[in-house]
Formats: C-alpha cells, structure tokens, sequence
C-alpha cells in the first residue's frame, strides 16, 4: 500500500504534465498583460519552464510588455495555419531561461483562431512547459472563447471599480458554465489612501461580491508603468507592485503567502495630513 | 463640518450599487421577462384556485439557496394572495 502510493506521487508530475492558465478580465484595460507577463515572468524565475501565448488576435501587445517585439518572426496564426512549426513561433528570452512567447498576430482577427485550433497548439506545448499562460483579450467573444478552450484554471483579473467588477462577475459565470474549477482573482491597481478614506472598495469588499477566492492584491503604482516602458516585468523588485506580483506567482505554485501591507509606506505625517484633507 | 456627518461613503455607494446590478445581470432577466413570468404564474395557479392577479408581486433576490458560488444564488421569490383555496372546477 505505501508502496503503491509513492509510485503514484512519482508519476503523478508526468502524467498532469502542465498547467494552463488563462488570465481573463472581460474588461479591457484592468492589467491582464501585465498580470501575465509578470506572473510568467516570475515562475520562470523560479526555474520553472514557462510558455506565455498572446491571444489577443489584431491587438497584440505582450510582446511590448515583456520587451520582445523586434524578434517576432512568426506568430499563433502562423502555427494555426500551418505557415511554420510550433516551436519556430516561440521567442526565447533570454533575460530568463526557460521563458518563451508566443506573439498574436497583429494584422489578422479573432476568426483567424478556432477553440478547437487554441487546444490543439496547446496540447502541443504541454508536453514542453511546466505553465503555459494564456493572455485573454477584452471581451467574451471568440478571441475570449479560444484563450479559455484549452485552459485548466483561470486568474480573473479586476480593479476595485463598479465597471471592471460587473464584467469580471460577467466572466466568472461565463468560466462556470465553460467548467472551469479553479478561478483566482487577482485585484488590482488597488490604492490603500483611497481604501481607508472609504472611496474605493477593498480586497475583501471585491472578494465578497465576486466570491471566488483571492489570488493576490496589486497595490496602484508607478512602477508599472516604468516597467511597461522599459519592456521589462518588474516582478521580484523592490517596488510595490513587484512584491506583491511574487507573492501572485508563490501562490500559484500552491505556496502560503502572507499578504503585503501596503501601509507601511505611508509616514506619519501624510497620516496626519490624511485626516484633515478627509475632513 | 458638514462632511463630518456624510451620509454614506463612495466605497458603501458602490458595494449596494454593484449588490443590485449583479443580480439582475446574473439572472439575466428584463422586466419585460419578470411580467410575462407573472403573468404565466397567475394563469397556472388560477387553474387551481382563486388568486388575486392583481396584488401578486414577485422579485428575485439572493437569500436562500446557498448553491452555487457562496450565497449568492439568487432566488425567485412571489408572493401570492390567494382569494379563494377552494379548488376550481379542475374535473370538469
């Protein structure tokens, strides 16, 4: 018996091969490119062998982010269509070994993808990564429906606004019915001042409505866009934002993780000053 | 002074509004949609008994069924006067 259970712990990494994650939003603009790039990004840190696809078909922009755009030579519709092998669309970069990304298309749309298609380059990549991690366009058309075909497990992201929360619910209960088990939700661009003036919902006010559990807090910061800028993801640095993005990957790995306390920032005196600019 | 004694904050605004507005989007269901349901209602139960059409109200909200994610299966709720319990000529 004990036997039979370590021969199965041993072959288990084997047969689940990878985990597929789609980073989803239903609204546009709420940090999902950000939230994939540094969230492979720092698995790859870990050693991990990571493959991020961009499936956001017309509208590329991972490759920006991550600061890989002037080696594009194929993309996903390429593969798709049978124009080059898989692994001749995969960028290598070279910042951090074991990360790759498949770049869309920029002058095709969503229709030039099937659901089916998605799963097939995916099964295909399986075999290779450790995570592959599927950028999501805005929406819940068919550039939504490919990124999510061949997914395991969803991050929905959402800032604490009424817009992006309605859509984010919109998505979940779309995940739902699509037979998706495990959805985190990652919240973002949330501003700890504005929190305690009670003029932006919290975590745990967004986690209440959307009732799924929580991934991971992004505190609002400068350093994304520094880090956009640069084309470099700023997961792992000292910032902010790039704690908190590390603390996202642990605990994607499975790992329990204390969350950050964005006061701590926050001096006395602003403190002080807080209080009469409330009143 | 007067900010001092603020009915309600921005964030609190926000929770009710996004409460209401997830409801009826996850129940995708106009108000044209709750009538004809109302109205299909009232002409099933008026088979069997004498109700008052005009005073039946129904709502859907999310107490109740706890399936689903969290407690925030909403449910439909109807609230029906009934004038006579008397079975109408159901035989005949």
């Amino acid at each position: 018996m004990e036997e039979k259970r370590s021969m199965e712990k041993q072959f288990s990494p084997e047969k689940k091969g990878s985990e597929v994650i789609v980073v989803t939003s239903g609204k546009g603009g709420v940090g999902k490119t950000t939230t994939t790039a540094n969230v492979g990004t720092g698995l790859a840190k870990l050693g991990k062998k990571v493959c991020l696809i961009d499936t956001d078909i017309g509208l590329r922009n991972l490759d920006v982010v991550m600061g890989l755009e002037n080696r594009i030579v194929y993309n996903l519709v390429d593969v798709v269509e049978g124009n080059c092998r898989v692994k001749q669309a995969l960028i290598r970069d070279k910042r951090h070994p074991g990360l790759y990304l498949m770049p869309s298309a920029q002058t095709r749309d969503k229709t030039a993808v099937s659901p089916g298609q998605m799963v097939k380059v995916i099964d295909h990549l399986r075999e290779q990564f450790d995570y592959i991690i599927l950028d999501c366009p805005a929406g819940i058309e068919q550039g939504f429906q490919n990124a999510i075909a061949g997914a395991d497990r969803a991050l929905v992201v959402t800032t604490p606004e009424v817009s992006a929360i309605r859509d984010a619910d919109r998505i979940i209960g779309l995940l739902e019915a699509n037979g998706f088990k495990q959805m985190d939700l990652v919240i973002n661009r949330l501003r700890m001042d504005m929190v305690r003036r009670g003029d932006m919902m919290s975590a745990n006010d967004v986690v209440d409505i959307l009732a799924i559990p929580m991934i991971g807090v992004i505190p609002d910061d400068e350093s994304v866009v520094v880090s956009t800028n640069q084309g470099e993801p700023l997961v792992g640095s000292a910032s902010p934002a790039g704690q908190a993005y590390a603390n996202v990957v642990q605990r994607v790995e499975g790992k329990e993780v204390p969350y950050l306390n964005f006061d701590r920032g926050i001096s006395f005196w602003t403190r002080v000053t807080g209080i009469f600019h409330k009143a | 002074m007067r900010h001092f004694f603020r009915r309600k904050s921005s964030c609190q605004i926000a929770k009710d509004r996004l409460k209401i507005l997830l409801i009826s989007d996850r129940v995708n269901c106009s108000p044209e949609i709750m009538e004809l349901i109302k109205t299909d209602i009232a002409k099933v139960l008026s088979k069997y008994m004498k109700i008052d059409s005009e005073n039946m109200e129904i709502q859907i909200n999310t107490k109740g069924s706890k399936s689903g994610r969290g407690s925030k299966m909403p449910s439909l709720y109807a609230n029906i006067p009934i004038v006579d319990v008397t079975a109408q000529d159901v035989a005949k």
